[in-house]
């Protein structure tokens, strides 16, 4: 499907803004909002472009800049902190060969860092795009990064 | 040992949270019938005298907000109800618990309070990360469009009311009633001088009733079952249950439904007790934007009057377990960090001052020499933003900092 048709599936109202963003992030394969999605997106609701990309910019789940495949979110919210998140990042660092805020070479993966998730029942905790994965261990991490990698060959 | 009383949360793991029948035959959808047989001020009333209080923090009467929103702007040519599912304080889980488990159960309450204030529109602003709650309150509203609980006529009255999803982004600030509406409104999110309150100039500058996911799923309980019932759970002052999310150095972390007026040691004893028998040091309650407490504070009641008095915050019934092992400084830090991060930059005071007491708050973990004057700095400064901030994120610095002083920090 085109940007355009995608963003004719919603109503032209401003209201849809975000919803339109969420859209043609998910569908792009690297995970992030393209100055031409922005630029359709502002002439479909008659909004300025400056709004628009105000808007993209603003939201923390959004990104201007193109990120992985798999975007990793891991919460460092207190509960995670306390259930010792701290200790987990370097090893998802270590396994990704990679710091947080960057993309791996091969475009599979980008790692974040996230505000609470709610998940808080089972921390500490993780999203990668729409999955959540909690209870992280550095085995569970291991596991979990070599399934998505083997998926790919 | 004390139980859980499970109204909000009867039908939870109980039922299919997919399968609309499931719902129907656990008493689904009678509440709303009970409604559309009474007047919208009646059903104001109802929920007004049960003593309903929002669930989302604050604590303020819903039914008052009803009777608001019902009654400003009588010429105005629509009315909207949107409903708070933008769940993002830290520690806090209790609302996805209600979405992925009993949708149809805020969605009732929605329609409920859609007939009070009579209005014909709502939008259910909706997590982003919240994938489970996406689905799970897409298949409800499908449902309840397919047998009539939405849409025209609903249950063959002459109500109208239609209601769409729509997503947040991931900023902690859009879950604050006014910078909601202004997100919902395709803007960034940032908050409104009030007044004018959403009650009066709200969405699209109509009058609009926000409500919390918890809030609305009492909605169809006070209607079907009555005001009576209804206070006859929790205290004089506190009617009704609270979801508590317990969280931290627990043996079973999760979510607790428990009358108003429980213990925070009723509490951490229902969640198993503390982790591998450490020593209990603090408790986070009601998460960034909530309140540090000590070991004195084990036997008080948790009501939003009760804690008030004491200093303290039920908020949104998030309670974070620290042990003796854990650094209420470095957790201190963790919120302060949280809130620089979601400062919308609009309130200098704001946008600077979360800076500033992150750099203050670096100082005391270092081991600063003078940390009586440091922690004196950081008070003054969160007075400062709390006085001269819009919105509640940079009024909420001084909770947990103001908390940790008195009984930490100064010690």
């Amino acid at each position: 499907m085109s940007t355009q048709e995608l963003i004719r599936q919603f109503d032209p109202g401003q209201d849809n803004l975000l919803n339109i963003l969420h859209a043609l992030q998910n569908t792009h394969p690297q995970n992030y909002l393209t100055e031409e999605a922005l630029e359709e997106t502002a002439r479909y609701l008659k909004m300025t472009k400056a709004a628009v990309f105000g808007v993209a910019g603003y939201y923390s789940m959004f990104s201007l800049k193109p990120r992985g495949r798999h975007v990793i979110r891991i919460c460092i919210s207190p509960v995670c902190e306390i259930m010792k998140v701290n200790s987990m990042i370097p090893v998802i660092e270590g396994v990704l060969g990679i710091k947080t805020g960057e993309t791996t070479n091969d475009g599979l993966f980008t790692l974040e860092t996230a505000e609470c998730l709610g998940q808080c029942q089972e921390a500490p905790s993780m999203m990668i795009n729409d999955k959540v994965f909690n209870n992280l261990s550095e085995e569970k991490i291991r596991e979990v990064i070599t399934r998505i990698r083997s998926k790919k060959s | 040992m004390i139980q859980e009383t499970r109204i909000v949360l009867k039908n939870a793991g109980k039922i299919d949270p997919e399968n609309i029948d499931d719902y129907l035959k656990a008493g689904g959808y009678e509440g709303l019938r009970k409604a559309l047989s009474m007047r919208p001020v009646e059903v104001i009333d109802e929920l007004l005298e049960a003593g309903l209080r929002g669930r989302g923090g604050a604590g303020f009467s819903t039914g008052m907000k009803q009777r608001f929103t019902s009654e400003s702007c009588l010429r105005c040519p629509q009315r909207y109800v949107v409903v708070n599912a933008d769940e993002g304080e830290p520690g806090t889980f209790k609302d996805r618990v209600i979405m992925e488990q009993d949708p149809h159960l805020y969605l009732e309450g929605t329609i409920i309070a859609a007939w009070a204030i009579q209005a014909t529109k709502g939008y259910i602003y909706l997590r982003g990360e919240y994938t489970d709650s996406i689905k799970k309150t897409k298949k409800a509203i499908e449902d309840a469009y397919e047998r009539g609980y939405l849409g025209k006529n609903i249950m063959g009255s002459d109500f109208s009311f239609d209601v769409e999803i729509r997503l947040g982004a991931g900023s902690y600030l859009c879950g604050e009633e006014l910078t909601m509406l202004e997100s919902l409104e395709g803007k960034r999110g940032t908050p409104r001088i009030k007044p004018p309150f959403p009650a009066e100039k709200g969405l699209f500058s109509m009058p609009t009733l926000v409500n919390n996911v918890e809030t609305l799923a009492n909605a169809p309980l006070i209607l079907s079952k009555g005001k009576a019932w209804y206070q006859g759970i929790g205290t004089k002052r506190s009617h009704g249950t609270k979801i508590f999310t317990i969280s931290g150095q627990v043996n079973k972390p999760g979510h607790y439904e428990l009358p108003m007026g429980v213990t925070l040691e009723d509490l951490i004893g229902l969640a198993g007790g503390m982790r591998g028998g450490r020593p209990f040091k603090a408790a986070l309650l009601g998460g960034a934007a909530g309140t540090f407490v000590d070991s004195s504070m084990l036997k008080e009641r948790m009501t939003y009057d009760n804690l008030k008095e004491k200093g303290a915050t039920l908020g949104s019934g998030a309670v974070i377990i620290m042990a003796a092992e854990d650094s209420v400084e470095q957790i201190l830090h963790n919120c302060l960090r949280f809130f620089r991060h979601e400062s919308c930059g609009k309130c200098v005071p704001c946008r600077t001052g979360t800076t500033i007491l992150v750099k203050r708050s670096e100082q005391l973990l270092s081991g600063h020499s003078d940390r009586k004057t440091l922690v004196q700095q950081m008070l003054r400064e969160s007075e400062m933003m709390a006085a001269t901030s819009l919105c509640p994120l940079g009024q909420s610095p001084i909770l947990p900092l103001k908390s940790a002083a008195r009984y930490f920090l100064e010690h």
